[in-house]
């Protein structure tokens, strides 16, 4: 079967330093897939390669048969993990996700009904609607997160990135996450997002992936939680905190043998 | 009454000087919502004072003054997003090595001229009473090409402007809004020299949009705001400038000024 998302022995630097390394990957249509891993285990890199943002130094990586930064306007959405965002801007929760639409629109064509109802739909969909004409400065960390969300299910992306869109939410949101998660996936929509400590994942993803710079598992929830990977990054993260997982590259390799569908 | 307030009017300068001060007025006043909200008020000063070398090179060359300002301020624009991007230093720092640069060219260019008869005051701090005919058609055709970019770039512009990395990756050309914004802030620059003068054209790209920022809560409300204060700067500025026998730029900015500290006490007092 066809990849949407096709990446074929990725390697990502910053500088001299290799965040990502060997990694392979294939999403499927309408598939969620779920990366884990401790804290600069590369997960936000992944997702930012993917997104067009980085150049990989080495590999390659295919969307929906193309380079990422080639893709049409409007194709992926991303929604990092913190918004560098200037809470003063002048914008409401409406105008920021009204935002979502603009990549589909090209400077001759109004901001129409259809927009307008699609900009409804996804606040709606975040549970935002009573919030919509507030100031962005005068919502909570969690329901910020929502709204940009929202921007990106306003848009319509052929393929949905979100970098750990659950640190800081309550436990409602992170239900009223799984839906919209979810409900993109049911349409078709590929997804992809990183989770830093989640319970439940099976819920959430069709595939994980256990990432720590290379992968160290990929296969169904329950044949990453078979691998013995997942947990012992869990492990790692509860007992170390913000630690990263140091290990040997080679030894690393032999203690958590890949998991492959 | 009506006839002693509309008495400036009569002369042709100052029918010249009006429209040269709505027209400026306007556009630095709405360039300067985003120079406002991506923080770039130092790029002002900067291609203002950039533009000086582009004025001397016009003038040993013997051709238009305005011409070599447009010229040499765009390259410094182009120049500052391209040291910002492959030289990774932030953009405040590439204005700054920049347009002192041009500026320093600007003085060694003219230091080596013997006998210049180069009115350099008016350069310096604006003259909008002596705004030609030739002028004006200037302004007029640089402003509507901005104004007009700017509308069609209106969206991509926002979305780049509040979030350019998300913007990116849902395929916004990032890169050249950027890039497209400095050359805008260039040629809106250089035709607002002539009116406020080089020291003191960054107050009208700066102080508008700060006045509106303060009271508006969205975007399209905060560009109309502060078009509404640009104007109201220049303008009155100019009217004033005639009564009070004051310099027509420095008036204009201290008008602007005001408005500023207004829409300060305002935000201040109204009700959250």
């Amino acid at each position: 079967m066809s990849c949407d998302v096709e990446l074929h022995n990725v390697r990502v630097s910053y500088d001299a330093f290799c965040a990502l390394e060997g990694i392979d990957l294939c999403i499927q249509h309408g598939e969620a897939l779920g990366i884990v891993g401790p804290n600069g285990s590369g997960k936000s890199t992944l997702l930012k390669t993917i997104a067009g943002l980085l150049r990989p130094e080495r590999g390659t990586i295919c969307v929906f048969g193309t380079e990422p930064r080639r893709l049409p306007r409007g194709t992926i959405a991303y929604v990092p993990q913190v918004e560098a965002v200037d809470w003063g801007f002048p914008a409401t929760v409406s105008d920021v996700v009204a935002m979502g639409r603009f990549s589909h629109l090209p400077w001759w064509r109004r901001f129409g009904a259809t927009d307008r109802a699609l900009v409804e739909e996804a606040i709606d969909a975040v549970g935002m609607t009573p919030m919509a004409g507030r100031h962005i400065a005068e919502l909570s960390g969690g329901q910020q997160q929502r709204a940009f969300i929202a921007r990106a299910l306003a848009q319509q992306p052929r393929l949905l990135l979100l970098d750990e869109p659950t640190t800081g939410v309550d436990a409602a949101t992170e239900e009223a996450l799984r839906l919209v998660v979810r409900g993109v996936v049911g349409r078709g929509t590929p997804v992809l997002m990183t989770t830093h400590d989640l319970e439940r994942v099976d819920e959430w993803f069709d595939r994980l992936m256990v990432l720590d710079r290379r992968t160290l598992a990929l296969g169904t929830p329950d044949e990453v939680a078979a691998s013995g990977a997942y947990s012992a990054i869990r492990e790692h993260t509860h007992t170390h905190g913000h630690l990263r997982v140091d290990h040997d590259p080679h030894e690393g390799h032999e203690a958590h043998p890949e998991v492959r569908v | 009454m009506i006839h002693a307030l509309l008495a400036p009017f009569a002369y042709a300068f100052m029918q010249r000087a009006l429209v040269a001060a709505c027209i400026v007025g306007i556009l630095c006043s709405m360039m300067g919502t985003y120079v406002v909200l991506r923080k770039l008020a130092f790029i002002g000063d900067g291609l203002a004072h950039a533009s000086f070398a582009g004025i001397v090179i016009a003038y040993l060359r013997n051709i238009d003054y305005q011409l070599g300002a447009a010229v040499v301020a765009v390259l410094t624009a182009l120049g500052i997003g391209f040291v910002h991007r492959k030289g990774k230093v932030s953009l405040d720092t590439s204005i700054g090595v920049l347009f002192t640069a041009a500026f320093a060219l600007g003085i060694f260019l003219m230091s080596r001229q013997t006998r210049y008869t180069l009115d350099l005051q008016s350069f310096l701090f604006g003259d909008i009473l002596s705004v030609t005919r030739g002028d004006l058609i200037f302004i007029v055709a640089v402003s509507a090409a901005v104004f007009i970019a700017a509308m069609l770039a209106f969206r991509d512009m926002l979305f780049a402007s509040f979030d350019p990395v998300v913007a990116e990756a849902a395929g916004l050309p990032v890169k050249w809004l950027d890039y497209g914004l400095l050359v805008a802030l260039a040629l809106t620059i250089v035709v607002s020299l002539q009116s406020v003068g080089i020291v003191l054209v960054a107050a009208l790209l700066v102080t508008p949009a700060a006045a509106a920022y303060q009271l508006a809560k969205r975007f399209t409300p905060m560009l109309l705001l502060s078009a509404a204060f640009g104007v109201t700067s220049t303008v009155g500025g100019l009217y004033a400038s005639y009564f009070l026998g004051s310099s027509s730029g420095a008036t204009i900015v201290l008008v602007a000024t005001l408005l500023f500290f207004i829409a300060v006490a305002l935000k201040r007092l109204r009700p959250a």
